[in-house]
């Protein structure tokens, strides 16, 4: 039991973070843009290119291991950066205990990147998500639908041009406007006291 | 065969109903309908944000929903109001006007806090600016979320709109 406890409690030093980032550059050199820190944990800034490589290393490397994605979102700097997107992996290494995130640019006028399903199969339902509020095509998921807003939603609501109020009434999603068309239709069967 | 009422001693103890001891009791269809009619909304188990906690809460034991004879039926098609507890959106407003649509006559409709009756904070592309744009609302709670007396506050004031109801049984109307 005690040796049992010991195994669980004690846990294998892995790399210290800027560690990682000089191994991630020192693979990838072309590939990285910058490196930030931030509160929790280490940013990198890399090209959306080659993300999927990038990401299999950082996954299958036995000194690495980020065996758990946290989080997967995509950010729209409208007139704030160059390119306008960056789609972002919070990492996570179940053995080692470190964490580390990537930021892939995604320019505008062409919204795609490879899809991180077939390395972590939770990314499936976060980048329906990214697809569904910021219009990123994710190459190679296996089931790219719109998971939040209905399938015939016109528009990205949370990139930053879209109208915060949502469109015009006339214009407004075709399920609603039968609903309403519906209520109206049906009014006069209404009991009024 | 007509009787004369003044001669066999009605009492008169409210307005429209009169009694004759020991146990006849006469009074008017309106009354005797829209009685039974308040004294057993039964609404739809349905809830669609955080109000609904709130709505479950008033449901239970502690305030009791039960002793005005407000009972949660599981299907629309055994109930007779709807509580639109919670924020209403876009995708969802053809399934609360589907529920609706289900619940036979007479049916009333309350709607449970800010959200429900005015979109409430979320001015937003999702959000139905109030579910009164596709329902018939009765009552409008108020509350965000409302708080469980407000909640009986706003049945009750239901029951004395039903109570106040003219042949709504008949088949004329």
């Amino acid at each position: 039991m005690a040796i049992v406890l010991r195994k669980v409690l004690s846990y294998e030093k892995g790399l210290e973070p800027p560690e990682i980032v000089e191994r991630i550059k020192e693979k990838f050199p072309e590939e990285v843009i910058e490196v930030t820190e931030s509160k929790d944990r280490i940013s990198v800034t890399v090209k959306s290119g080659r993300i999927i490589d990038i990401c299999r290393y950082l996954h299958d490397d036995p000194f690495l291991l980020f065996d758990h994605l946290q989080d997967l979102t995509a950010v729209d700097y409208l007139k704030k950066k160059e390119p306008r997107f960056e789609v972002i992996y919070n990492l996570y290494s179940i053995r080692y205990r470190n964490k580390i995130r990537l930021k892939a640019q995604v320019p505008e006028e062409n919204p795609r990147i490879r899809s991180a399903v077939p390395l972590w199969a939770g990314a499936n339902w976060h980048e329906r998500e990214c697809f569904d509020m910021f219009g990123i095509v994710f190459k190679g998921h296996p089931d790219l639908r719109r998971i939040l807003l209905p399938e015939d939603w016109e528009g990205h609501p949370l990139r930053k041009d879209y109208p915060l109020k949502g469109p015009e009434p006339e214009n407004d999603w075709p399920g609603y406007i039968e609903v309403l068309n519906k209520a109206k239709e049906l009014k006069e069967f209404e009991w009024e006291g | 065969m007509l009787i004369d009422t003044s001669t066999i001693g009605l009492i008169q103890v409210e307005e429209d109903t009169k009694i004759l001891p020991p146990n006849v009791i006469i009074t008017t269809f309106d009354k005797i309908v829209n009685w039974s009619r308040l004294s057993s909304i039964w609404p739809t188990t349905f809830g669609l944000a955080c109000c609904a906690i709130e709505m479950m809460a008033v449901g239970a034991a502690h305030y009791d929903f039960d002793r005005f004879g407000i009972i949660f039926r599981g299907s629309p098609r055994q109930s007779d109001c709807l509580i639109v507890a919670g924020t209403v959106t876009k995708k969802m407003a053809p399934v609360v006007r589907r529920v609706y649509d289900q619940i036979p006559e007479p049916r009333y409709v309350v709607a449970m806090g800010s959200c429900a009756c005015t979109g409430g904070i979320f001015r937003t592309y999702n959000t139905v600016q109030g579910c009164g744009s596709f329902l018939p609302v009765d009552v409008y709670v108020p509350g965000c979320p409302p708080r469980p007396e407000t909640l009986l506050e706003g049945m009750m004031l239901l029951q004395e709109k039903i109570r106040k109801e003219q042949a709504r049984w008949s088949p004329w109307r």
